[in-house]
């Protein structure tokens, strides 16, 4: 497979291209999901194929073919070429790419129980069990699944490198839906979106479904007759660390992605309200705020050993106490900013181009255990585990909804509280982080459905993230 | 070419086992994109499309598999051999529907051979137009070419075989303060004009320049047809969709007026604008049928797993793959009115024009509250007259509240085409809205 990759580089090369680069892939998913107790189905896939990008003058091109033969390697290089030269119709200022040592070089993630030898009967029984309690405990629809991707890609640029990757990824999660009269209420475990790591199956061992759906469902059934969730203009807001890792994800990540920050992104994801003239200077949030974008975290969903530009992945200080000092980059972006290639390009498959996509980016802990927080808030809302999630195209207006709330009143968790949500504007809300989980509290979440580009991607993105407290925030927005 | 690697699927198949059931889909063909922004091209993709899709039911043993790569003999085995492994290990699904039957499909051929045959200089040149057209002002967006041939057939007999083309621009103009957009979407990508697109979308933002704060509050609104369908998109998914009602969280009570008795909404793969194949991912033909007629639902979109369980048939919306939605609209009609876009405004005593909504997001399923934003210019209206450019405002809205009986004003007779090869297409025109809640400023 690396010689189908260099064959596509090599034919790029002769076709015109001043640079190029390639991604064999081989690649297979299994998708397994039950409801109310029974299996829902098993999906797996396989793709096979070859990606290439052509630089000329400062115009890419880029082509697949679900094909792995030289020819059509080659062909795909050829094609790479020709679509760079069209692009040169409408050029863009003259481009040097970041440079990056080109590496020969292999990774493989650490997996210590294999997803694939795992029976599938016995992850079916594991998902038609955790409904089936689910659903005796009172749920409307209980349903659960558990993800397995494998990817082997073996990348070759025209300076030089030559990586091959195995990364093994896997996760679960499941929810509880019931209905009351008028609306829905829902619990999730681990969290909404379940919990994935570039890890064996014995992240879903960890996570033990089993140990929490009867919890989740009667949570679920009791969240029906709780109050609503006052409507507030300023109230003191304890966000689990759930809910904070979408925090980080939608309203930092996104925001210091540098293709949005230069305008690349514009017309569909959006843009920044971050300008680069302020990088190093601007206030972003509280001191207690430091956050990173570090691809080696071993087991995170946003690790590797190499992007698919071949940049060995390291660690990149986005915002140090409060200060914003870094961005999400790739090596075109960043030589347009004028800053190291940052080692953030991705692509979902083969057949898509490589752009900037998360890492794990989150905060690093703070002081806090979660009590500690609620003991030291006279009057306030705890929120956890995300329900909806809503942000402008500039990332800095949001608001999200939870699927819980407690009341906090003189310094002890109160009475459960439904439909819980709250709003802001980002340095705002970040600038009012006045207390922060510690290390017991820290775990790093994975994000399997990270959407972005045309056409579109799916990215797998990890956030480190704790509970936190911020002052003064709206909740409780209604229609 | 993908009728021949469908039937040489069910060959492998039935070489395996001759009591089997299965379906495959195989989708072949080219989809390319090229996008720009800071008005200069910045990446520009080409991709050949090989897909295969087999689902297989051994007594009752049901398991799916597919394929993105080579359609060659080994691959083609090793598809056939992992669903039969893992439908073998599979607990009997006691919700199997069974294959479709034999049944014709309508005749549609949503296909220009042209736009199949569009070249990365073609839609480059047309990138080179709109931005031309902007009169220097700093653009953005994509424009894209697809051309897909899919086949169906399974071991039932049923067969069928649709080709589409589609051609899309997704674009925009930018001043210091603002962005006006401009959107087109054909099965021709002659019909895709980038020159007018660009002075349109460029006369949008000059509008929407330097926009001011607005309270928020409720008021009227004219939406333009991409907030229509992406009030549609969630009306249908989470009202309409078989799953939904099944499971209770639907809205929906089938022959009740519920919606404004203006509305009238199809499933019609047929319409000359539309487009797409003509049968689901099944091979249920999609035939056409009203879903909500003068405001009342009539139907409930049905996959058939979700047909079966209501002792009903399915409509033709089933999605391929392991998908949490069940079933989606996937050639959605609202029937135009008579009021041109103009008219529309100048009907609203105070109100807001609204070009999209961005972000949105349900709060609740049941009721439909729904929040999110507005993008690419707002407008406030007075006397039916645009007064001036608005900042982006959020809201939160119920979405069945905001159609329902008495709250829509006017329909615009104003078509456009959102399509996408994937999501579904909505041929959609102008609402004018008697209320909206608009909850709050984008900067606070």
């Amino acid at each position: 497979m690396q010689d189908l990759a260099l064959a596509a580089v090599e034919a790029a090369l002769a076709a015109g291209a001043r640079y190029a680069d390639a991604r064999a892939m081989d690649s297979r998913s299994e998708v397994v999901a039950a409801r109310n107790g029974v299996l829902d189905a098993v999906h797996r896939d396989e793709r096979i194929g070859v990606g290439v990008r052509a630089l000329i003058g400062s115009s890419w091109g880029f082509a697949a073919v679900p094909d792995a033969s030289p020819a059509a390697a080659r062909a795909a290089g050829e094609r790479a070429a020709a679509i760079a030269r069209a692009s040169t119709l409408v050029a863009g200022p003259a481009l040097e790419l970041a440079p990056v040592p080109p590496v020969v070089g292999r990774w493989v993630s650490e997996c210590r129980e294999d997803p694939w030898s795992v029976p599938l009967d016995e992850k079916v029984a594991l998902l038609e069990g955790v409904t089936q309690v689910m659903r005796d405990h009172g749920a409307t629809t209980a349903e659960a699944t558990t993800r397995v991707w494998e990817t082997r890609k073996w990348f070759a640029s025209s300076e030089g490198a030559r990586i091959e990757q195995h990364i093994r990824e896997c996760g679960a999660g499941m929810s509880a839906t019931v209905v009351g009269d008028g609306e829905t209420q829902r619990r999730s475990y681990p969290g909404i979106r379940g919990q994935y790591g570039t890890r064996g199956w014995e992240l879903v061992r960890e996570i033990d479904l089993p140990a929490n759906a009867a919890r989740i469902a009667d949570e679920a059934r009791q969240l029906l007759t709780a109050p609503q969730c006052p409507s507030l203009d300023a109230t003191d807001l304890i966000l689990g660390g759930e809910q904070m890792a979408l925090q980080i994800h939608e309203s930092v990540g996104h925001a210091v992605e540098l293709d949005r920050i230069l305008g690349w992104e514009a017309a569909y994801a959006g843009t920044s309200w971050l300008d680069l003239a302020e990088l190093g200077r601007l206030k972003f949030g509280s001191p207690l705020m430091t956050i990173t974008a570090d691809a080696t975290l071993p087991g995170a969903l946003g690790s590797f050993g190499f992007d698919d530009e071949g940049t060995p992945a390291h660690p990149v200080d986005i915002v140090r106490e409060g200060i914003w000092v870094g961005v999400l980059s790739g090596r075109d972006t960043a030589a347009i900013a004028g800053v190291p290639a940052g080692g953030a390009v991705r692509a979902d498959g083969f057949n898509r181009i490589p752009m900037v996509r998360m890492t794990n980016v989150g905060l690093l802990p703070g002081e806090h255990t979660l009590e500690q927080m609620i003991a030291a808030t006279e009057d306030g809302i705890l929120m956890d585990t995300n329900r909806s999630w809503s942000i402008d195209d500039k990332r800095l207006n949001f608001q999200f909804g939870c699927e819980i709330g407690w009341e906090i009143k003189g310094g002890k968790r109160g009475r459960l509280l439904r439909n819980p949500t709250y709003t802001g504007i980002s340095p705002r809300f970040w600038g009012s982080m006045d207390m922060l989980g510690n290390r017991d509290e820290w775990r790093i979440w994975g994000t399997p459905n990270c959407g972005k580009g045309q056409p579109g991607q799916i990215g797998h993105t990890g956030h480190p993230a704790a509970p936190a407290r911020f002052r003064g925030m709206r909740v409780g927005v209604r229609g | 070419m993908s009728a021949g690697i469908a039937a040489r699927v069910l060959e492998l198949v039935r070489t395996r086992s001759a009591a089997a059931e299965a379906e495959v889909v195989v989708r072949t063909g080219t989809s390319a994109l090229t996008r720009f922004a800071n008005s200069f091209i910045h990446q520009n993709v080409a991709e050949e499309i090989d897909h295969v899709a087999l689902r297989v039911a051994l007594d009752g043993h049901v398991a799916a598999t597919s394929l993105d790569g080579a359609p060659d003999d080994g691959a083609l085995a090793r598809l056939v051999a992992g669903a039969f492994d893992a439908a073998a290990v599979s607990p009997v699904d006691p919700a199997w529907p069974g294959l479709a039957a034999p049944a014709a499909v309508p005749a549609v051929d949503h296909w220009d051979d042209a736009t199949a045959a569009a070249s990365p200089d073609d839609r480059a040149r047309g990138v080179a137009a709109f931005v031309a057209a902007a009169g220097g002002l700093v653009t953005a967006g994509a424009l894209s070419t697809v051309a897909l041939h899919t086949a169906f057939a399974n071991t039932a007999g049923q067969a069928a075989a649709g080709r589409m083309t589609l051609a899309s621009l997704d674009a925009i103009a930018r001043t210091a303060t603002s962005d006006g957009v401009a959107r087109s979407s054909s099965v021709a990508f002659a019909d895709i004009d980038t020159r007018a697109a660009g002075e349109r979308a460029a006369g949008k933002a000059r509008s929407a320049a330097d926009p001011t704060d607005l309270e928020p509050g409720r008021y009227e609104v004219v939406i333009e047809p991409s907030c229509v369908a992406n009030m549609l998109g969630f009306l249908l998914s989470y009202g309409f969709g078989g799953r939904a009602v099944e499971e209770e969280r639907s809205f929906v009570r089938i022959g009740e007026p519920q919606l404004d008795p203006s509305l009238t909404i199809r499933e019609d793969v047929t319409h000359p604008l539309m487009a797409g194949v003509a049968f689901d991912a099944e091979g249920t033909p999609r035939q056409p049928f009203d879903i909500v007629r003068g405001g009342v639902p009539r139907a409930i979109l049905h996959d058939r797993r979700t047909a079966a369980k209501a002792g009903t048939a399915s409509t033709g919306n089933a999605l391929l793959g392991a998908n949490p939605w069940g079933v989606v609209p996937a050639s959605l009609v609202l029937v135009p009115g008579a009021t041109a876009l103009d008219d529309l405004v100048r009907g609203m005593a105070r109100g807001i024009l609204v070009t999209d909504f961005w972000y949105t997001r349900v709060l609740d399923p049941r009721t439909l509250v729904v929040t999110g934003l507005t993008r690419n210019g707002a407008w406030l209206v007075e006397e039916g007259r645009v007064v001036r450019p608005v900042r982006n405002l959020r809201f939160t809205q119920s979405y069945v509240d905001a159609l329902a009986p008495g709250n829509v004003r006017a329909i615009g007779s104003d078509q456009s085409l959102l399509a996408d090869e994937d999501a579904g297409s909505f041929l959609v025109p102008s609402l004018h809205l008697g209320s909206w809640n608009f909850t709050g400023g984008a900067r606070g």
